[in-house]
């Protein structure tokens, strides 16, 4: 009985700061100025310049993270098999970028893609034509994909690591070829991974606003980018509120698919 | 397979690690080597220079964020630590159902966005009349560390034996006596990996501090996103550098040394 006083502070906290938090945007996106009830903040995503945002965001981030899945799940496998420990160091080499500032990683990226940048530079060096690399979809997805491999990377490598190698060599003693073991042992064994990883990736890129802003300049707007300017331009909170709401729909359903496939929480990155 | 099939296998893996790798740190390299480049300009090297370093450090501006971050990092790591670690205790001496309920709650802020994270904290602190400022971004960091120590501690906890516990206070050890005595000692790696965790996770917010500080307090993430927007200075470079080497550091130190101690 007495262990739960310990618990009180947490839980006083957690009420204060994540549960009550998350009901006032609850509250601001389904009311007006005046405190009455609307949906208007809700439906104001279906506009042309909102939807047009969230359809751009879906994409890049979907397309961003099709490409971390298949760079980042032969890398995992590569790293399993050379049958080195979780806590060694060529594993910890292709995992900290993930613990590193993403905003530093971001402005590593507009160093080498901007026009007078490093990229650039080698181009003209090798006298070869300059491209317009900044400020592009292209450059934005590069962006997410560079920020979010690690977080592809390690879910799958743990669950990689759970697959016992005598699976493996069975599939082989009866004859599996590579592809084989590939298609019917170890994807089968890693979709708690596959699916951690994929939201891992998938809810951070769709709603990053650092990255459109630094890699796409001001003219290509993510739905990130449109929830924060309604915050921190101080325009409209309630309209705010209402377009995370939808962005929150979209992250409880990775949610969703997570705990459906991941009961164990074998994939997670933690 | 035969063996030169293998080591054909064993090339192409080597040369794809080494391509990956490439891409991860290439951008970060170019990024150290241009703090020391003596031409402001990106395309052109000037020639070798600390002088971006000793202007970094000169700067009042840089010098208050650091201030700020490191002392955010500390609290906040230090207060998540306490608070989390007494939850840790009591979830898992509770029983299933309001165990998974607390857990629940201690996902949310790990799955959910960060910008919504972020937000809802801002919507809460202008909505009781909480101004924004070193406070807010305290608390906000608080909440977001206390999951991480959480989730550090509780694996560790599993793993000691409710027997030693009790035998300690059936020789007569109080229970408070006894959990210093017996538990502590055994979760004691794992109350400082994710004391070190939640410092490292603080240090490397944006995000959620963007939504939280006001206009009158910067944290290192915060100034450097509002200097690049204004187009990049190479001190920025150089404190990129310093931040990557101490999270190097931080993380090295995190990673490899509570581990070493107890295999």
């Amino acid at each position: 009985m007495s262990k739960k006083i310990l618990s009180w502070p947490y839980v006083l906290w957690m009420t204060g700061f994540i549960l009550i938090p998350l009901a006032l945007i609850v509250y601001y996106g389904l009311t007006d100025k005046s405190g009455a009830f609307t949906l208007a903040n809700v439906i104001a995503i279906t506009t042309a310049e909102h939807s047009k945002a969230l359809w751009l965001s879906l994409a890049l981030s979907f397309g961003s993270t099709v490409i971390c899945l298949l760079l980042a799940y032969p890398l995992a496998m590569i790293l399993r098999n050379r049958g080195v420990g979780q806590n060694s160091f060529i594993v910890f080499i292709f995992i900290l970028p993930m613990w590193m500032n993403f905003l530093l990683r971001t402005l590593a990226w507009q160093t080498l893609l901007e026009k007078n940048g490093v990229i650039n530079a080698i181009l003209s060096m090798l006298h070869l034509p300059t491209q317009s690399l900044i400020n592009t979809s292209g450059a934005i997805i590069l962006g997410m994909v560079y920020n979010f491999l690690p977080f592809m990377v390690l879910p799958i490598y743990n669950v990689l690591c759970k697959i016992d190698d005598d699976t493996i060599n069975a599939a082989r003693d009866l004859g599996a070829n590579f592809w084989q073991t590939l298609l019917w042992v170890w994807i089968p064994l890693s979709v708690p991974g596959v699916i951690s990883g994929i939201t891992m990736v998938f809810v951070p890129a769709l709603t990053t606003f650092v990255i459109s802003s630094l890699l796409g300049g001001s003219k290509i707007l993510l739905i990130g980018n449109v929830i924060e300017q309604e915050f921190t331009k101080g325009s409209n909170w309630h309209l705010g509120s209402g377009l995370s709401l939808v962005l929150m729909v979209f992250i409880l359903i990775s949610m969703a698919i997570v705990a459906k496939y991941d009961k164990n929480g074998e994939g997670s990155g933690f | 397979m035969t063996r030169l099939k293998r080591s054909i296998r064993r090339i192409w893996q080597d040369f794809y690690l080494a391509i990956i790798m490439i891409f991860l740190y290439a951008p970060i390299a170019t990024m150290i080597v241009l703090s020391f480049n003596s031409s402001k300009s990106r395309n052109q090297w000037g020639g070798f220079t600390w002088s971006w370093y000793t202007q970094m450090f000169a700067s009042r501006n840089i010098m208050d964020a650091l201030h700020n971050t490191l002392l955010i990092a500390f609290l906040s790591a230090l207060i998540a630590t306490l608070i989390g670690t007494a939850a840790s205790i009591a979830i898992n001496s509770m029983k299933q159902v309001p165990k998974t309920i607390l857990m629940g709650i201690t996902n949310i802020p790990m799955l959910n966005a960060d910008i919504v994270t972020g937000i809802s904290l801002m919507l809460a602190f202008l909505a009781f009349g909480i101004s924004l400022g070193f406070r807010t971004v305290l608390i906000a960091h608080i909440t977001f560390n206390i999951p991480y120590v959480i989730l550090s501690v509780m694996p560790k906890l599993k793993q000691t034996s409710r027997s030693t516990y009790e035998a300690a206070m059936d020789l007569g050890a109080g229970p408070v006596y006894a959990f210093f005595k017996v538990v502590f000692p055994d979760i004691l790696p794992g109350v400082l990996s994710g004391f070190l965790l939640a410092f490292t996770m603080s240090l490397d917010d944006f995000i959620i501090t963007h939504f939280t500080r006001g206009a009158g307090i910067n944290t290192l993430s915060t100034l450097i996103y509002s200097e690049v927007r204004r187009g990049i200075k190479p001190s920025m470079y150089a404190l990129s550098s310093v931040i990557f080497v101490v999270v190097l550091a931080l993380l090295l130190i995190s990673n490899f040394a509570p581990k070493k101690k107890h295999s």
